[in-house]
């Protein structure tokens, strides 16, 4: 059985399409170099990754995929699931040998893929529903997260299309960092109506908790808790008793959301 | 912030929801946008139905007496009003904290409909001309005010609403002898001709502003009066037939006014015939149905038992089986169990090989109901067993095997007689 293993990049994977082509084999499994080889391995290849030739790969899927296809070939690889690696490199080395084959789903590998891809996009939808901002004294306002998947760099656009007008922090507190969207750029000319990626040196030292994402309180504008308070009052007040269905709420709204959400953190 | 509280408990009760319609992209120097597709619901409350927009009335006195309303002129509720400024401060500071989509605006009736109109309007004016709000704006039409007013709101507004609340006029004037339908078709029209006047306006001037572009909306009570399903059904599907129509809402009757005897008193709002009222919408919007093979003169309710689509499959048995690789889309949207997405899946997939029941189950189509109803490429359904479809086990008794263990459950509670104990 032939082994590839290459180093988890998105180049990485493209080159090792790349070098089974050139080689004119195809690899049973495609692992990462951590990952533990199975039994009955009896020749592991490295593969060396090289942009040009990944660059060459992608620009040949181009070619052959419709956008929507090749947008959800880069959702799922944001997942940073390590399940993914052997199904999308046996579909683009099938795109490769049959053509268009994204919109056959009795594919199981097409399959595995878009399903990824489906996940992601549930959960990027998750995060436009569910960040929930404070106003902080300098009017920057902020919003902690953890979601399952790396999926902030998906709501970015929605949120700096939405929220153009004011400063705004969202701090993923799973992954360690966070996008910071403010109205000038800063003294290295960064940023300025565009977001930038930050990171924390000291994550112990940031004015809110990653806990719950509050805001300590000589951080927290005045009339923050005042509107927080309304919004729980709002929140309840808009339930109809006569109907209560928590299954259903919870189907739509997963607790492990609740923790950062302003109405369901008791005050 | 007791305010808030009384005025949207006194909005509850109005079930539009949906923030979809439009797409507009964020301006500069504007705060908002919208998206398009599915609007986003922001949270979900303990009843389960969703929170996108701001769902509140300017104030909730009233100068009508509907009985079916809870903030009917005679009812000893907490009134109160919001002012202009504190509605529209609210609302931004919602905004800008991501809880919620827009605002959804609705008044009771004081003094006169032009008067309470008059301050709707205003109120959508400031937001977008003094707050620069671009986000999205439902805003309840008031029956009875005048066509310039209506006008003006239009522009400001992404959608209007008026709502019919009970299908037949005959029961509207029982339980509302100061409204009749006339009052309600009125500004759904002029709303509908502003619509597509801007329309024929838009085509020769790109820059004219856009009037109400998501439509309009309405609702109906169910359970209040003696309305069949095929009063109500016939009526939505009526209304979807004009040009901006775009969601009939269903809100199955919470027994609010208990004292008054022109209503039934109801110990839960018939919640399961409000389902399958959905349901029956969805047939008529997206599955190519006709009211008439919904509902008929035989059935003139909804059974409640099982989905409407699943109680049309049992009533023509002669359309299936429908063979998965071969049968055109609207076939496959008419087998139960089938959805858009499913139907979606197994037409795209389709072009490349033949597919089993195997490769349907993969791909997640639900086959609990659907296998009775379809064949694919093998010869049997179930490995060696032979093929039961419905004309093999004949609808009456296939019935049974599909009735869910709670729907059994529930039309057995239903018969069973109940003593109820006060405690």
């Amino acid at each position: 059985m032939t082994v590839y293993t290459f180093d988890g990049t998105m180049d990485g994977l493209l080159t090792a399409v790349f070098n089974a082509f050139a080689l004119k084999e195809q690899p049973e499994q495609l692992l990462t170099e951590d990952d533990v080889l199975p039994l009955f391995t009896d020749r592991i290849y490295k593969v060396e990754t090289d942009e040009m030739k990944a660059q060459r790969v992608w620009a040949g899927l181009e070619k052959r995929l419709s956008v929507e296809a090749m947008r959800l070939i880069s959702v799922s690889w944001l997942s940073e699931l390590r399940e993914l690696n052997q199904p999308l490199f046996q579909y683009i080395c099938k795109v490769f040998r049959q053509g268009d084959i994204s919109r056959n789903f009795a594919d199981p590998d097409v399959l595995s893929v878009t399903n990824i891809a489906r996940k992601m996009l549930h959960e990027q939808l998750r995060m436009k529903q569910f960040i929930r901002f404070q106003k902080a004294k300098d009017g920057t306002y902020l919003a902690v997260v953890s979601p399952d998947h790396n999926v902030l760099p998906l709501v970015i656009n929605h949120f700096q299309d939405r929220f153009n007008d004011q400063p705004w922090l969202i701090y993923d507190a799973k992954r360690h960092y966070g996008f910071y969207y403010s109205l000038t750029p800063n003294d290295r000319g960064e940023g300025g109506n565009v977001p930038i990626r930050i990171t924390f040196e000291n994550e112990a030292t940031v004015p809110f908790d990653l806990g719950n994402g509050c805001l300590n309180d000589d951080a927290l504008s005045d009339d923050d808790q005042l509107l927080q308070n309304l919004w729980r009052t709002y929140f309840k007040a808009i339930c109809i008793r006569e109907r209560m269905n928590p299954r259903k709420q919870l189907k739509d709204m997963p607790r492990r959301y609740w923790k950062y959400m302003t109405e369901k953190q008791t005050m | 912030m007791e305010k808030l509280r009384i005025l949207a408990e006194s909005a509850k009760y109005d079930v539009s929801c949906s923030s979809s319609g439009t797409v507009r992209k964020g301006k500069q120097g504007m705060v908002g946008n919208t998206v398009g597709g599915i609007g986003i619901c922001h949270s979900f409350a303990d009843d389960g139905r969703c929170i996108s927009l701001l769902k509140v009335m300017l104030t909730n006195y009233c100068i009508y007496d509907c009985a079916y309303c809870i903030n009917r002129r005679s009812n000893d509720i907490r009134r109160a009003t919001l002012s202009v400024s504190e509605l529209e401060e609210i609302m931004m500071e919602f905004y800008r904290r991501n809880y919620i989509e827009g605002l959804f605006l609705s008044s009771g009736v004081v003094r006169n409909p032009d008067y309470t109109m008059e301050r709707l309007t205003a109120i959508v004016r400031d937001l977008r001309t003094v707050h620069h709000f671009n986000g999205y704006i439902h805003l309840k039409s008031i029956p009875g005010a005048s066509r310039e007013l209506l006008s003006e709101a239009g522009r400001y507004a992404d959608r209007m609403s008026v709502n019919i609340e009970i299908p037949r006029e005959e029961s509207l004037k029982l339980l509302a002898p100061e409204k009749n339908h006339q009052s309600v078709f009125q500004p759904m029209k002029m709303i509908q001709q502003g619509v597509l006047e801007n329309k024929e306006d838009r085509k020769k001037y790109r820059h004219t502003p856009r009037f109400v572009p998501a439509g309009q909306s309405t609702q109906m009570i169910v359970g209040a009066t003696k309305d069949t399903d095929r009063d109500i059904l016939q009526m939505s599907s009526a209304l979807y037939g004009q040009p901006t129509m775009r969601r009939v809402y269903y809100s199955g009757y919470v027994s609010v006014n208990t004292y008054d005897a022109r209503l039934p008193v109801l110990k839960q709002p018939p919640l399961v015939r409000e389902n399958r009222l959905y349901q029956a919408d969805w047939l008529l919007r997206f599955y190519h149905f006709n009211v008439e093979e919904i509902v008929d003169d035989q059935h003139t309710n909804l059974d409640l038992e099982v989905d409407p689509k699943l109680a049309w499959a049992l009533r023509h048995p002669e359309a299936f089986p429908v063979d998965i690789n071969t049968a055109d889309y609207e076939m496959l949207l008419r087998v139960p169990g089938l959805g858009t997405k499913s139907a979606w899946l197994i037409v795209n997939s389709r072009r490349f090989n033949r597919l089993t029941s195997y490769d349907l189950k993969k791909m997640g189509v639900v086959m609990k109901k659907a296998k009775y109803f379809i064949t694919c490429h093998e010869l049997t359904s179930q490995f060696s067993q032979p093929i039961f479809g419905i004309n093999e086990l004949r609808p009456e008794r296939l019935r049974p095997l599909l009735v869910s263990k709670a729907e059994q459950k529930r039309a057995a509670d239903e018969q069973q007689l109940k003593l109820d104990f006060e405690e």
